[in-house]
């Protein structure tokens, strides 16, 4: 018995997410709150944005959940701190496609300039999984709805 | 004599390989697998006489209502209810619940009265009376749990008072596998003017179950979780409380005379049976019935306590989990690995071909009591090995391994 598939799912760069998250902890002053769980799981995130002039300025989150939702979490404010929230939401959707397996085109994005998430594309292999990758960035679409 | 191998081959599902592994399955407390019996007569049944109940004059009809009736007659029996119109087929455990919740608790609760609950209560056991309550002014009171999570009959005696219309209380926890004494629940219950109300969904298909003996009220299970298909349950009510009682749904065959202005309805059971019922889910049921019975409940409570003690002893010779519930417990364990979180344990366990449940087994007040956001459950049924035990923690120490190398 081994886990060789399961690498494919948990590789190294998430783990470091998982264990050393980027952007936890509350936010000071002005922002947007969106807490969001998976109802089936019990995952649960507090996300907080601070937007300016459309751009995502600041972005931390606190919550609990698997090394999965966690590092999603993670990986998902490193890459939208300093982005215009147009973009943000086009990398959102971008992700929700490689979540689903599906072509990433008609995007002016490359997955691999995209910090960390490509390391997530393992998600799609494994279904039961999906929803705990893109907890994070439901959270922050809706967020960004908020303030529009 | 209780036969391992023969019973395993009844169950076609368990012949396979899930990711590259063979099937071990530990998720029965969500859902039993079927013995091919069970496939079988639900088969036949749309294979060869497929037609409504209770209104077909033609034969076909008339095999279809013999089943479905017969499937009462079978239920009735098992749970030695006193009459069939004590037996009320419904969707399921939940749909069981709400009915008594809408129809009997909305007609006997005002201000002031009291539903008393325990903490290790199923979402499907909770929601329901939070939503009397609002109608009707009622309250909701708490039985608290021990550091084992049972609860004592103190605690009952202090919670349960005259102002108590309704205790709703589970038979087996989902969550903890602690079983409740519910006959005497029930006796200090009626002591105090109080029905009592009990989600049987996992003890049903595990232990014997007398709904005299206990003297319970109303008393809830589904098919799916004791070999049966799924959309199918079961509520029995005493008869003078169900004759009292208003349907919840109305419609066709509930019916006893339709003018346009008003209606009466069917005698028991059927006027809580409004619609086409679930019949070949009901056959089933009642084919489910029959082999338990071939193997004999207390063959199945005696195998299980013997897996699950022995899946406790070996879980417990692994550095950090951490074990819930009681040690005299239904055939099921609850843990948490530290450092891992259940749904990647689960993932994990997957990959080996092991199939576990993770997440808040939709008992998130319980999860808050035991200061987990979810935890990791195996389940057992009279299917299960001690090799598929010894699968299991091996699965559990490799994944620890996996996991710990990170950390």
């Amino acid at each position: 018995m081994s886990f060789n598939n399961l690498d494919t799912l948990y590789r190294q760069v998430i783990m470091d997410h998982y264990k050393n998250p980027r952007n936890r902890g509350q936010l000071e002053g002005d922002h947007i709150t969106v807490e969001l769980n998976n109802p089936t799981c019990g995952d649960r995130i507090d996300l907080q944005l601070k937007i300016e002039d459309g751009v995502v300025k600041d972005a931390k989150f606190e919550g609990e959940g698997c090394s999965i939702s966690m590092s999603s979490a993670s990986m998902m404010t490193q890459v939208i701190i300093d982005r215009p929230v147009d973009e943000a939401i086009k990398i959102s959707e971008m992700f929700s496609d490689m979540m689903l397996g599906k072509e990433m085109e008609g995007y002016d994005f490359d997955i691999d300039e995209l910090g960390d998430i490509q390391a997530l594309q393992g998600v799609s292999k494994f279904p039961a999984r999906i929803k705990c990758a893109t907890l994070a960035w439901k959270a922050m679409e809706q967020g960004v709805e908020k303030e529009e | 004599m209780f036969n391992l191998d023969e019973v395993r081959a009844k169950f076609p599902i368990l012949d396979q390989e899930v990711n590259g592994h063979t099937l071990v399955y530990l998720d029965s407390a969500a859902t039993s697998q079927k013995p091919q019996s069970v496939i079988d007569i639900v088969n036949d049944y749309y294979n060869r006489y497929n037609s409504n109940v209770h209104r077909g004059v033609h034969t076909l009809g008339t095999y279809a209502t013999e089943g479905y009736e017969g499937a009462r007659e079978k239920v009735k029996n098992f749970i030695n209810a006193s009459s069939t119109m004590e037996v009320i087929f419904t969707r399921g455990t939940t749909t069981a619940l709400n009915k008594v919740a809408h129809s009997y608790a909305r007609a006997n609760l005002s201000e002031g009265d009291e539903i008393v609950l325990t903490k290790m209560e199923h979402h499907s056991n909770i929601i329901p009376w939070q939503q009397a309550a609002h109608a009707t002014g009622a309250k909701l009171r708490y039985i608290p749990l021990q550091d084992d999570g049972t609860i004592t009959l103190e605690d009952v005696r202090e919670a349960v008072t005259s102002k108590t219309k309704i205790v709703a209380m589970t038979h087996v926890s989902n969550v903890l596998g602690t079983i409740n004494p519910i006959k005497e629940v029930a006796k200090i219950a009626h002591e105090n003017g109080a029905v009592i109300v009990v989600d049987g969904a996992q003890s049903v298909p595990h232990m014997k179950v007398d709904v005299q003996d206990l003297d319970v009220d109303f008393f809830a299970f589904s098919a799916h979780k004791m070999c049966g298909p799924t959309g199918v349950g079961v509520l029995y009510g005493k008869q003078e409380l169900l004759e009292e009682m208003e349907p919840v749904e109305f419609g066709g065959e509930m019916i006893d005379f339709v003018n346009l202005y008003d209606s009466t309805w069917k005698e028991l059971p059927w006027k809580f049976e409004g619609g086409t019922p679930i019949i070949a889910g009901a056959i089933g049921l009642g084919a489910a019935i029959d082999f338990l019975n071939e193997i004999g409940l207390d063959e199945i409570e005696k195998h299980e306590q013997e897996i699950t003690e022995y899946a406790l002893e070996q879980m417990k010779t692994i550095d950090g989990i951490t074990i819930y519930g009681p040690k005299k417990r239904a055939g099921l364990v609850t843990f948490n690995l530290d450092d891992v979180h259940p749904h990647d344990l689960a993932t994990a366990l997957d990959s080996l071909g092991v199939a576990v449940r993770a997440g808040h087994h939709c008992a998130q007040p319980l999860m808050k009591e035991l200061q987990v956001a979810a935890t990791a459950r195996a389940s057992f049924y009279l299917y299960n090995s001690k090799q598929d035990v010894d699968i299991f923690v091996d699965g559990l120490k490799k994944t620890k391994e996996y996991f710990g190398d990170v950390f």
